[in-house]
């Protein structure tokens, strides 16, 4: 779907991405991982063009985007930014009908279209009338959000986009993300710093330092096959945290037969807070969860 | 009696002028309002995309703005002439900076999230501009546009210095004949027109654009719309033009005695004497209200018009001087009559050519002829105070206070101080009662009629009577103001009509009246 090719960007003297190659299948989460100024971001907005490498290519489709208008490129793409770029001229109806508008959309396909996404994303139709500076810092976000899904387009660039937020509304809202049946379909690609939010988002995770690729890789992968010393180091101030929200169920208890995608800190949490939960039908105690699990780990 | 009148009652009598004063006024501000938000919207645009060009252009904008307005003014007249055309230039070029500064500004200040959101959708540099930079840049910009226009209204008084027009006419006529109503007539006005288009202004600034284009189709509708009146005063029809100054404009020994007893229907515009000559020389007018000596007459070949009807008073010049000064100081007015009766009238233009033309410094000229005139004696030393010289803002009163300068000097104890350059009449003689100059070299004429401002029983006695203007001005200064009249220097700088040699030698115009049955025969 989008394949990235020996990307390599510099400003002045410093290379802010040197050589970067990946690809990303159609329907695939790639979260692109990094600390401040390790190229991420620079790499996601090559994609799109707002930033013009200085040498290699990005093809969506099998298709150069620098064959194509730039202008043209981008409205087939979604793109959602940190603080998210709502323009505060206008109301968020006017905010979120800015493609369809540049698209040549009826006006009663984009009120549609609108409808449908404020019902998915759970925002009161009333915003629509209100300026993004009336809004709060989670509506905000979804307000980009839709912005970014009006003229459902299959890939979508998302730089830090919980970044602006508080850690409480950052997890709820990543949550309510994760289950969006709109975001399911497409083909995303991320960039974060935050080590937990690319492992709950990333069906696979870039992890970059220094404008290069340490390793590319699903979340287990990382974790328990590290490349080199830089992406172990990187993860081992988390690394309890992860392994239990990578590490399915399924892989851990031999004869499991419940949901697919319950991972061990799910069961942890509802064995340890059974009150918010739907208790499970087994007799799983944390004991035998833990047991297990370091079983798992030392295979 | 006339001079006691009211305010509303000088409105109500100068109706006509005041309104089309108003209006070109409003046209002035305008039309160079426009034209800067025209060049200066694009520029602002431009140096945001190139940053380099930023300091340079901000820096030259900041550098005209820095530029005195009458000098301004004044180095555009060679290349315009006089009229509108220059005066719109000079404001246009002020209201630049503002203008450009706060485009840039407002775009730079724009949330780079934003524009970096537009580009991400798909946004084109014009959509990026039109619909998201200019219009969250625009209360920005028009904070800037409304500081222009205040300032272009505030300088386009003194569009008429140049013969613009405007409500300049009324504050510098005012001021040069100390009519306090007159000034107000003008300043208030101007006033009211700064408040009142800031008004208007600040609430086109509130409106929330979404996208600039329907500003670029309502803003300039106004403008133009304001602007097409002022067309209305401007019509110059006639086939003579006559530029007076605004002082000579509002006299009954200037303008208004030429249309009383001459009938002269001439058509006018108001100017500055400061390049009124040049303007003659130059065939921008035809007949112009100048001084008998002044030494521009001879530079620019201008000839006067006999005044055979004697409108124009007798204005010998002699220091005016606070009787409290001469009491002070015994010594003082012995010194200062030493000039009197030393210096006639082609005496008085040529040392006024050689300021005026031949760019001598007045202090030179009034040396070389004091020294010529044996009148120059070395300075005693200064121990016994010191003695304030003032004078009004022309090179004939700067000669005179260099002499009076040099008089005291050697022959007295005392210290000088010139405070010249006090403009005109009345800025000189409310600095002479309020104590901020000594004194300074006044003319009977001018003492007679716009400081003592007699009935016209009194005006038409003295008619022509030298002598007796005199004696009476002196009477009156010493019973009104105690202020002393000393003995005439000896010219009379009387205010004249003056044509161009070669006019008016081949329409045979030799008088006043020559002059209007000229203009009468059709």
């Amino acid at each position: 779907m989008i394949k990235a090719e020996n990307l390599i960007k510099k400003f002045g003297t410093s290379t802010a991405v040197n050589n970067i190659s990946f690809e990303v299948k159609e329907g695939e989460n790639l979260i692109l991982l990094g600390t401040s100024g390790c190229g991420k971001t620079t790499t996601l907005r090559m994609i799109n063009r707002l930033i013009e490498p200085d040498s290699g290519t990005v093809y969506i489709n099998g298709i150069a985007v620098n064959k194509q208008q730039p202008e043209m490129l981008r409205r087939g793409i979604g793109y959602v930014l940190q603080n998210h770029g709502l323009f505060p001229h206008y109301t968020v109806a006017e905010n979120i009908a800015i493609v369809p508008r540049l698209l040549k959309w009826k006006s009663a396909d984009i009120t549609k279209r609108a409808d449908e996404l404020f019902e998915k994303l759970n925002l009161n139709p009333a915003l629509k009338n209100q300026y993004p500076a009336d809004l709060s810092g989670g509506q905000q976000q979804r307000v980009g959000l839709a912005r970014s899904l009006m003229v459902n387009p299959p890939v979508l660039l998302m730089d830090e986009p919980f970044g602006a937020l508080d850690n409480l509304t950052r997890i709820s809202i990543r949550k309510e993300f994760r289950r969006l049946d709109e975001l399911v379909k497409k083909t995303i690609i991320m960039v974060t710093h935050d080590v937990q939010e690319a492992f709950e988002m990333g069906d696979r995770i870039c992890l970059m330092d220094k404008g290069e690729i340490q390793q590319i890789g699903t979340p287990e992968e990382l974790l328990f096959q590290p490349a080199n010393n830089f992406v172990a180091g990187f993860l081992n101030d988390q690394r309890m945290l992860l392994e239990l929200k990578s590490v399915f169920l399924i892989d851990v208890l031999p004869g499991y037969s419940g949901e697919s995608s319950l991972t061990v800190w799910d069961r942890m949490d509802n064995l340890l807070h059974p009150g918010n939960n739907t208790p499970a039908a087994d007799q799983l105690t944390i004991d035998q969860l833990m047991s297990a699990f370091a079983a798992y780990k030392k295979r | 009696m006339e001079q006691t009148q009211s305010f509303w009652q000088f409105v109500a009598q100068q109706q006509d002028k005041l309104w089309s004063q108003t209006w070109a006024h409003i046209g002035l501000t305008m039309i160079s309002l426009i034209l800067a938000i025209l060049i200066a919207v694009p520029v602002g645009i431009l140096i945001t995309r190139k940053q380099k060009l930023s300091g340079v252009v901000l820096g030259f904008a900041g550098v005209l703005q820095t530029i005195p307005s009458i000098a301004l003014l004044g180095v555009m007249i060679p290349f315009l002439g006089i009229g509108p055309k220059p005066a719109i230039l000079a404001l246009f070029l002020y209201a630049l900076l503002p203008v450009i500064r706060n485009t840039y500004t407002g775009i730079m200040e724009v949330n780079p999230a934003v524009i970096d959101a537009a580009k991400g959708m798909g946004m084109n540099k014009w959509q990026v501009l039109t619909r998201v930079e200019l219009p969250l840049a625009f209360p920005v910009l028009m904070a800037g546009i409304r500081t222009a226009t205040v300032i272009n209204v505030g300088v386009a008084t003194l569009a008429a210095y140049i013969a613009s027009g405007g409500l300049g006419e009324f504050i510098f006529g005012g001021i040069a004949l100390n009519n306090s109503n007159m000034i107000l007539a003008g300043a208030i006005p101007a006033a009211l027109l700064a408040i009142i288009l800031d008004f208007l202004l600040s609430l086109v600034q509130k409106i929330n654009l979404k996208s600039i284009r329907v500003t670029y189709l309502i803003l300039p509708f106004i403008f133009i719309s304001l602007s097409s009146f002022y067309l209305l005063p401007t019509q110059i029809g006639g086939r003579m033009l006559g530029g007076f100054t605004p002082e000579f404009m509002g006299r009954e020994d200037g303008y208004l005695g030429l249309k009383k007893i001459y009938h002269l229907g001439i058509e006018t515009v108001v100017i500055s004497d400061a390049v009124m000559y040049k303007a003659a020389f130059d065939h921008e007018l035809d007949v112009i209200s100048g001084y008998s000596t002044d030494g521009r007459l001879k530079a620019y070949g201008l000839v006067i018009l006999k005044d055979d009807r004697h409108i124009f008073p007798p204005y010998f010049a002699a220091p005016i001087v606070r009787q409290d000064v001469l009491d002070n100081h015994q010594e003082l007015e012995g010194v200062l009559n030493q000039l009197s009766g030393v210096i006639n009238d082609s005496t008085m233009t040529s040392l006024n050519y050689k300021v005026d033309q031949l760019k001598q410094s007045p202090e030179k000229v009034a040396m070389d002829f004091m020294v010529a005139h044996q009148l120059y004696k070395p300075a005693k030393g200064a121990t016994k105070g010191t003695i304030r010289i003032g004078s009004k803002i022309f090179g004939e009163q700067y000669i005179l206070a260099q002499m009076y300068k040099i008089l005291i000097l050697g022959n007295t104890n005392l210290a000088v101080e010139t405070k010249t350059g006090l403009g005109g009449t009345k800025i000189c003689f409310d600095a002479l009662t309020n104590n901020q100059i000594d004194f300074y070299p006044e003319y009977t004429g001018t003492g007679f009629l716009v400081l003592l401002k007699p009935d016209k029983k009194t005006i038409e006695q003295l008619n022509g009577n030298t002598d007796g203007v005199y004696q009476y001005v002196s009477n009156e200064f010493n019973r009104q103001y105690k202020i002393k009249w000393l003995r005439p220097i000896g010219f009379n700088n009387t205010y004249a009509l003056m044509m161009r040699k070669e006019q008016a030698q081949s329409l045979h115009i030799e008088s006043i009246t020559d002059l209007t049955n000229h203009l009468n025969q059709k």
